[in-house]
C-alpha cells in the first residue's frame, strides 16, 4: 500500500508519499495561491508527473492542514495537529514538544509515547505566525531570509506590540525614527521567537523540535533553542511534517 | 400562535426598530435551520424546541402581554442571571424572562458607552437596548442586574439610564457571614418586587411559586440524567436550548414539555437509540454561559463528530441542580429557603470556588466524559482566570482537556473546527 498525504496550509501546499516499505519517497510543495481546490489539484499533476496516481487500487490518500476539505480525492481528512504529530515521531522520536509554526498559525504538540497527549495553539489573531514575518519583511522591503541574515548583525529593537497590525505600525514609526534595518529585523525576529517561546515553554519541555515553514530559517531556529534553554532539533524534511504525517496515516488506511 | 398573525404592530408598539429586527428574525432563523434541523435522530419531542425558537420573538410576547392586558400576570420583570430568583416574581404573579444576550448587535453604538474589550455578552445586551431588535428588553417593566462580575456591574449603571433597573447586590465569598447578607439582599429584591407588582407575598403565592420552579428544575435534572447513556439519546445542541427556553417560555408549559423530552429520551436509552453512534467522543462544556442565539460552539463539537453530554455553566447544570426547600411554612421561612437555595451557585465570581472544581469533576464521571472543553467568552476576566484551576482539577482527574476564549464573531470558526477536530482526534 502507498500513502500519500496532503497538506493544504495557508501559503504552501505540500505532499508526501510514503512507499510499501514505508519510507518516504517523494516530497514537493508549492504557493497555495487563492483557491486550496486549485493546490490540491496542481498537487494532484505533480503526483502523477511523479509517477503516482491518486485513484490507484493500492494508494490511500489523507488530507490535512487547513484547506483539508478542499480536496476531492482523499480517502480521509485529519487535521494537521494529529499529523504534525504523526510526521514528527517518524522525523524525530517518540517523545518531546513539537513546534509547528505555519503560516497563520502556531501549533504545541506535546508528544508521549509516539502519541499527541496535549496541544495548544494560538487564537485567530496572526501574532507569533509565519504571516507576522512575511509581512515585517515584506515592510522592510527584504526577503524572509535577507531579514534573518541581517537580524543576526543587528541588536535586539523592542517590539512591544503582540498584534500583527499594531507591530506594523511601530515598525514603520522605527522606520520614520532612522532606526538601522539590522535592528529592526532583530526586534522583529526576536518578537516572534519570545511568543513562540513563550507557548512552547508551557509544554512538556525538551527536547523540542521544529516542523513547519520556518524550519529553514537558521537563525530562527537557533534563537529559540536559546530561550528554552535547549537546542531544537529540525531537519530539511520538517517543513514536510504534516504531510508525512498525514502518508503514513494514509498508509494505514484500507 | 399561527405563524401567518402579523406581529409587527405589537413590535411597534413596543417601540422596536422594525426594520431591523426582521433582519435579526432571518438571521437566526437561518442559524436555527442550519444548525438545528440539520440534526439526525433528533428526539420527536424536541419540535417543543422547534416551537420555542418559532414563537421566542413573536407568539411567547403576545402571550405575555396578553396575560397582562387581561390581568392574570401583573408584570414582565427582565434578569440576565439565574443569580436572580424567579419564585419571587412569579410569586407576585409577575413574569420572569431572561433577556437577549447572545449575539453581536449595534456594537457601534454600545462602543460609545461601554469599552471595546468588554465582554461579548455585556455587550450584546447593551446592543439589543440600543439598537431596539428585543421584545424582552422592550417589553421587562422592570429589569433586575446583580453585581456578579465587574463588567456587568458597570454597565449596568449605564443600562439603568435605559430601563427601570432595579440591582442586587451578590457576595463574592461563601461563608456564614455573607450568607446572611444575600438573605437580606433576597428579601430586598421581594419587598421591591411586591411594590412594583403591587401584591403582597403571602405563604401560599410562594409556596406554589417555590414548587413550580422545582418542578421545572426537576425536569431538567430528568432530562439531564439520561445523557449519561452510550448512545447518548438528546444532543447537545437541543439540551442547551431547553435551559435556554426555560429564562423565556412558560414555566408550567416548559416543565411538561421537558418532562415529555425526558421521558422519550428514557425509552430511547432503554432501546439503545441515540442521537450521535455509540462510542462517539463525548464532551463536557464547563464556563461561561451561552445566550440565546449562541450555538456556535455546540454546534462545532457536534459537527466534528463529538457530542456533548452535559454543561457546567449558567445555561446548564448550575440552572437545574439545586432545589429550594419546600418544608418552609412562614414567607420569611421560604425567603431564606429560597437565598439558600441560590447561594449554592458556584459562579466564578466567588472566591475561592473549588466547589465548582469539584461538580465539574463529578458531573465529568457522572456523564462518562471523554473530556472537557472549557470556554470563557473573550475579555470574561473571571472564566479565563478559573480555566487554570478547571484544567488542574481535569488533569488530576485524568480528564483530556481543552481551554478556548471565543466570542460571537464567526471569523474564528475555522481555527476552531480545527482545534476541536483534534482534540477529538487525541482522546
Amino acid at each position: 500500500m502507498i500513502g500519500i498525504g496532503i497538506d493544504i496550509g495557508s501559503t504552501a501546499a505540500k505532499t508526501a508519499v510514503v512507499d510499501g516499505e514505508g519510507s518516504v519517497a517523494w516530497t514537493c510543495v508549492q504557493p497555495t495561491g487563492f483557491s486550496s481546490v486549485d493546490a490540491s489539484e496542481r498537487l494532484r499533476e505533480a503526483l502523477a508527473a511523479a509517477g503516482y496516481d491518486v485513484t490507484g487500487d493500492d494508494v490511500r490518500v489523507v488530507a490535512t492542514g487547513y484547506g483539508r476539505v478542499a480536496v476531492p480525492y482523499a480517502h480521509k481528512v485529519v487535521t494537521e495537529i494529529t499529523c504534525h504529530g504523526t510526521g514528527a515521531v517518524r522525523l524525530f522520536g517518540d517523545h518531546g514538544t513539537v513546534i509547528d509554526v505555519g503560516g497563520q498559525d502556531t501549533k504545541v504538540i506535546q508528544l508521549k509515547s509516539g502519541r499527541v497527549a496535549k496541544f495548544a495553539m494560538n487564537d485567530k489573531c496572526a501574532a507569533g505566525t509565519g504571516r507576522f514575518l512575511e509581512i515585517m519583511a515584506d515592510r522592510l522591503g527584504i526577503s524572509q531570509q535577507q531579514m534573518a541574515d541581517l537580524a543576526r548583525s543587528g541588536e535586539p529593537t523592542k517590539i512591544s506590540s503582540m498584534c500583527t497590525v499594531f507591530a506594523e505600525s511601530e515598525v514603520i514609526s522605527l522606520i520614520g525614527r532612522g532606526e538601522p534595518r539590522e535592528n529592526i529585523a532583530r526586534g522583529v525576529i526576536e518578537s516572534v521567537v519570545s511568543r513562540v517561546a513563550t507557548m512552547a515553554g508551557q509544554a512538556a519541555g525538551a527536547p523540542y523540535y521544529l516542523t513547519g515553514g520556518l524550519c529553514e530559517n537558521a537563525f530562527v531556529v537557533e534563537r529559540l533553542g536559546e530561550l528554552l534553554g535547549s537546542p531544537v532539533t529540525t531537519s530539511p524534511q520538517a517543513r514536510f511534517a504534516g504531510a508525512i504525517g498525514a502518508a503514513i496515516r494514509a498508509q494505514a488506511l484500507n | 400562535m399561527a405563524e401567518e398573525f402579523d406581529f409587527h404592530p405589537m413590535w411597534e408598539s413596543l417601540g422596536m426598530n422594525l426594520a431591523d429586527h426582521d433582519m435579526l428574525l432571518g438571521a437566526v432563523g437561518q442559524m436555527y435551520g442550519d444548525m438545528f434541523l440539520t440534526q439526525n435522530n433528533r428526539p420527536k419531542s424536541t419540535s417543543y424546541l422547534d416551537f420555542v425558537a418559532t414563537n421566542i420573538h413573536s407568539g411567547r410576547i403576545k402571550e405575555m402581554l396578553d396575560k397582562k392586558e387581561a390581568g392574570e400576570a401583573t408584570k414582565i420583570v427582565g434578569s440576565f442571571c439565574v443569580y436572580v430568583p424567579e419564585e419571587i416574581v412569579l410569586a407576585c404573579d409577575g413574569i420572569p424572562v431572561g433577556l437577549c444576550s447572545g449575539a453581536d448587535w449595534a456594537t457601534d453604538k454600545v462602543e460609545e458607552h461601554l469599552p471595546r474589550n468588554t465582554c461579548p455578552l455585556i455587550k450584546s445586551f447593551a446592543g439589543f437596548k440600543l439598537g431596539e431588535v428585543c421584545p424582552y428588553i422592550e417589553s421587562s417593566d422592570l429589569v433586575v442586574g446583580e453585581n456578579t462580575c465587574d463588567g456587568k456591574k458597570k454597565a449596568y449603571e449605564f443600562f439603568a439610564t435605559q430601563k427601570n433597573m432595579y440591582v442586587m447586590d451578590i457576595p463574592n465569598v461563601h461563608d456564614k457571614s455573607t450568607l446572611v447578607t444575600w438573605k437580606a439582599e433576597v428579601k430586598k429584591l421581594a419587598a421591591k418586587i411586591e411594590e412594583e407588582c403591587g401584591v403582597t407575598i403571602t405563604p401560599e403565592r410562594l409556596k406554589a411559586a417555590i414548587h413550580a420552579v422545582n418542578e421545572k428544575r426537576r425536569a431538567l435534572q430528568r432530562l439531564a440524567a439520561t445523557r449519561a447513556a452510550d448512545p447518548v439519546p438528546i444532543s447537545g445542541l437541543d439540551s442547551l436550548l431547553t435551559v435556554q427556553a426555560a429564562f423565556m417560555d412558560d414555566t408550567p408549559r416548559l416543565t411538561g414539555a421537558i418532562n415529555d423530552m425526558a421521558a422519550e429520551c428514557e425509552q430511547r436509552v432503554e432501546a439503545g437509540e441515540g442521537v450521535a453512534p455509540k462510542g462517539t467522543k463525548r464532551i463536557l462544556y464547563t464556563g461561561t454561559p451561552m445566550a440565546v442565539p449562541n450555538w456556535k460552539l455546540f454546534n462545532l463539537i457536534e459537527k466534528a463528530g463529538g457530542v456533548v453530554v452535559g454543561e457546567e455553566s449558567c445555561t446548564g447544570s448550575r440552572y437545574y441542580k439545586d432545589l429550594v426547600d419546600e418544608s418552609g411554612e412562614t414567607v420569611d421561612e421560604m425567603l431564606d429557603a429560597i437565598a439558600e437555595r441560590y447561594f449554592k451557585i458556584n459562579c466564578a465570581v466567588f472566591t475561592p470556588n473549588d466547589q465548582r472544581m469539584k461538580d465539574i469533576v463529578q458531573m465529568a464521571k457522572d456523564l462518562h466524559a471523554d473530556g472537557i472543553v472549557d470556554v470563557a467568552l473573550q475579555f470574561c476576566t473571571l472564566y479565563e482566570m478559573e480555566s487554570f484551576a478547571v484544567e488542574k482539577a481535569a488533569e488530576e482527574a485524568g480528564i483530556p482537556f481543552m481551554h478556548i476564549t471565543t466570542d460571537y464573531a464567526g471569523e474564528d470558526a475555522g481555527q476552531l473546527q480545527t482545534r476541536i477536530e483534534a482534540f477529538l482526534e487525541t482522546i
